[in-house]
């Protein structure tokens, strides 16, 4: 009776349902509202996402790190890139892992209004719980192989497995700013996507080349430092490059300090966010008619 | 602080109807492949709504919906099949948004549009609870509190921590409808959930929905079920052709309702131009009619005699699995029977395109003498409905004669069935 009792004897909120309106920006006061909703659905995710898979939770583990064997094998070993300074397994490890977030949560954020689309057509909740709880799940994906990083990290520093010599640098204290940034690209990335499949199943199809060829515009396999400077700016409009540059960049201490680079990658994946937030938020009423 | 629960004001929603464009030949079909992309991108410019169909036509599911329901009352929301009931429900409960006008909740809305909502087969009964329970508002410490209740309500105490992929889907429903039955909003909006389950079942969830409404709680109920919105509601909001046709107390809602379908009392109903369900293509009726034993179309029927159902239809298409028939209510709306063609030609049978006359035979001594009336529906067996003439024809049962023909009042019953007996005398002793 708790909950009820109470809010019989305060003055009921009120809402207002009216043609033509939708939120301008995100509306967080109702998120907070449904946090237990968004706990639930992330809660849920993890619960059925290895489900009758005899590997389990490894997947979350294994993904990064064979396609990080595969590419020690042909882009470090056979094709000779020059990671410039460190192992290039490590080098590509430390990629790989936040890439495979981004690659994976785009993946099914793009589909999670259509894959819910029975609830969606039968009750209200506030719709972008469902493209951030698919990201917030497969987070917990990256939280997992993001030790087993820092452990082959330092696995690296203290065998003499490489002649060139890793550390742990100091700058893990930034490591949650570049988590926060990739998160921030991929939701507004991905919100855009989410919202454009309802309308248009094309994107499902879509999002799944588009990575690919994200892939080949950052830095995993090669270094930055291969793209000639009056390049720079330009392979600096997409956000992930900051994302990756800066993540390793805290990890490893690896390449340039933060720079304009960096607030460039910032002020891009801001811009997503808004947008997407102003799109999905645009989109959404119509989201039960259309799915 | 006002009394009013919700205030809806001018509501309407329009939809768009999609029509699928046929090409005719290949080159239409060759050059759509390269237009279609550019057509299809354009119209969402333009801010219309596509998916991959064309889009030409729109229409109102509702408009012009004004009325407010003050806190405490119970509103039952009846009118037939597309009148708009569905759509009122979506926009009140925000899952969709109204084309114009403006709606005012004041207070906690809760809906149950349809029970499961968010079930998991993979997921245990306890987490679907919690899972089901969170996503139709209610807190975690809501569902903590009511869990047990729940889990009694439903009967699955020894199953709860089973995946539910084992349950029964009469299991699954039961738990269901517990965990949508203990929400606790200031507004409820119930829809058709009484449908589920067994018999016994049924008067639970009914028992339940009445506690409900004596509690004190808005509720808004939408059900085919006429007897039981009679028995839940005070007032009734009566829709047609997506508009109020009434709104009143829900005597004379249900009143209009039941007798607004009516208009062949005189033992047959027509529709000249053939009619079915919105959308519907394979199927036009034509007409029902009622004939007394010697064959003359008739609305007053001798309850001693036999008399004959007919339906008039024209099938557009061969139909695998179809089924015509009828349901007979009493004059208060109280479904009493269905009964379909196929109950005597067998299932799983192919009907072929053209036009029919089917008839069905109600025996004499059957029904009690009174007023009734008729609802015709068609569909294709477990796939879709066709067809659903809801209260189109009444007829009465006159008492010519009685089994005693010198007892002076009518035998009660809804049924009077003139029943063989035997009896023969013994003489041993037991």
């Amino acid at each position: 009776m708790s909950a009820v009792h109470e809010s019989y004897t305060s003055p009921p909120i009120q809402t207002i349902i009216e043609a033509n309106s939708y939120a301008k920006g995100l509306n967080l006061s109702e998120l907070w509202e449904y946090r237990e909703l968004l706990f639930f659905f992330v809660w849920r995710g993890i619960k059925i996402r290895y489900k009758q898979t005899v590997l389990g939770v490894s997947w979350a583990i294994l993904q990064p790190f064979t396609t990080m064997v595969v590419f020690s094998i042909f882009f470090g070993g056979i094709a000779q890139i020059d990671a410039e300074g460190i192992p290039y397994p490590v080098f590509s490890a430390s990629g790989l892992v936040l890439w495979t977030f981004f690659s994976s949560s785009l993946n099914s954020i793009a589909t999670s209004i259509t894959a819910n689309s029975n609830t969606i057509k039968k009750i209200y909740f506030p719709r972008i719980t469902l493209p951030i709880s698919q990201m917030l799940t497969l987070f917990v994906d990256f939280l997992l192989a993001f030790v087993v990083l820092l452990g082959m990290i330092l696995f690296y520093q203290f065998s003499n497995i490489s002649e060139v010599s890793v550390a742990l640098s100091p700058n893990i204290i930034f490591i949650p700013f570049f988590i926060l940034l990739a998160m921030t690209t991929t939701l507004g990335f991905g919100l855009w996507l989410a919202a454009l499949n309802v309308q248009f199943r094309d994107v499902k199809y879509a999002t799944g080349f588009i990575i690919s060829l994200w892939l080949f515009i950052t830095p995993i396999i090669y270094p930055t430092g291969l793209i000639s400077p009056q390049w720079q700016i330009v392979y600096a409009l997409n956000p992930m490059v900051g994302v990756i540059d800066g993540f390793r960049w805290a990890l490893l201490g690896y390449g340039t300090p933060p720079n304009l680079t960096l607030l460039l990658s910032f002020v891009v994946s801001t811009v997503l966010l808004m947008s997407g937030i102003w799109f999905f938020n645009r989109m959404e009423k119509n989201f039960a008619d259309v799915v | 602080m006002s009394n009013f629960a919700l205030r809806v004001q001018g509501v309407g929603k329009e939809y768009q109807i999609a029509k699928v464009r046929q090409h005719e030949t290949f080159v239409e079909q060759i050059s759509s492949f390269v237009t279609g992309p550019i057509r299809r991108a354009s119209k969402l410019l333009r801010g219309q709504q596509t998916g991959a169909a064309e889009l030409d036509d729109t229409f109102w599911a509702l408009r012009d919906i004004s009325f407010d329901v003050k806190v405490g009352e119970v509103v039952g929301i009846i009118g037939k099949n597309g009148a708009g009931k569905s759509t009122l429900l979506k926009l009140l409960s925000r899952i969709t948004y109204p084309s114009e006008g403006r709606i005012e909740l004041f207070g906690r809305m809760g809906s149950l549009l349809e029970v499961g909502t968010g079930f998991h087969q993979e997921l245990t009964g306890r987490e679907n609870v919690y899972m089901n329970g969170t996503i139709l508002g209610m807190t975690k410490r809501d569902i903590d509190l009511k869990f047990d209740e729940i889990v009694d309500f439903a009967g699955v105490h020894r199953f709860i921590d089973t995946p539910i992929k084992h349950y029964s889907s009469g299991m699954q429903l039961r738990l269901a409808f517990a965990v949508a039955a203990n929400l606790e909003p200031e507004i409820l909006i119930v829809d058709e959930v009484l449908a589920v389950g067994d018999a016994a079942f049924q008067r639970k969830c009914i028992g339940k929905m009445n506690e409900v409404a004596n509690e004190g709680r808005t509720v808004l109920f939408v059900s085919h079920n006429l007897p039981v919105v009679r028995q839940l509601c005070q007032r009734g909001i009566l829709l047609d052709e997506g508009r109020i046709v009434i709104d009143s107390s829900v005597e004379t809602a249900l009143n209009t309702y039941i007798n607004s379908g009516i208009t062949g009392q005189n033992g047959q109903m027509l529709w000249n131009d053939g009619i079915a369900d919105e959308g519907v293509d394979e199927l036009s009726v034509y007409a029902i009619r009622l004939r007394d034993d010697t064959g003359e179309i008739s609305g007053t029927l001798d309850y001693a005699k036999p008399y004959t159902v007919e339906i008039e239809y024209e099938l557009h298409q061969d139909i695998f699995n179809f089924a015509m028939g009828f349901s007979l209510h009493s004059d208060t709306g109280e479904l009493y029977f269905y009964s379909f063609d196929a109950d005597s030609f067998g299932y799983e049978q192919h009907r072929s395109a053209g036009k029919y006359i089917t008839s069905c035979e109600i025996p004499g001594w059957f029904l009690a003498p009174g007023e009734y009336n008729l609802s015709v529906t068609a569909n294709i067996v477990r796939v879709k409905w066709l067809c659903q003439l809801e209260h189109v024809l009444s007829f009465k049962l006159h008492e010519t004669e009685r089994f005693d023909p010198l007892q002076e009042v009518q035998r009660p019953g809804i049924l009077s069935p003139k029943l063989a007996w035997h009896s023969e005398t013994y003489s041993k002793v037991r």
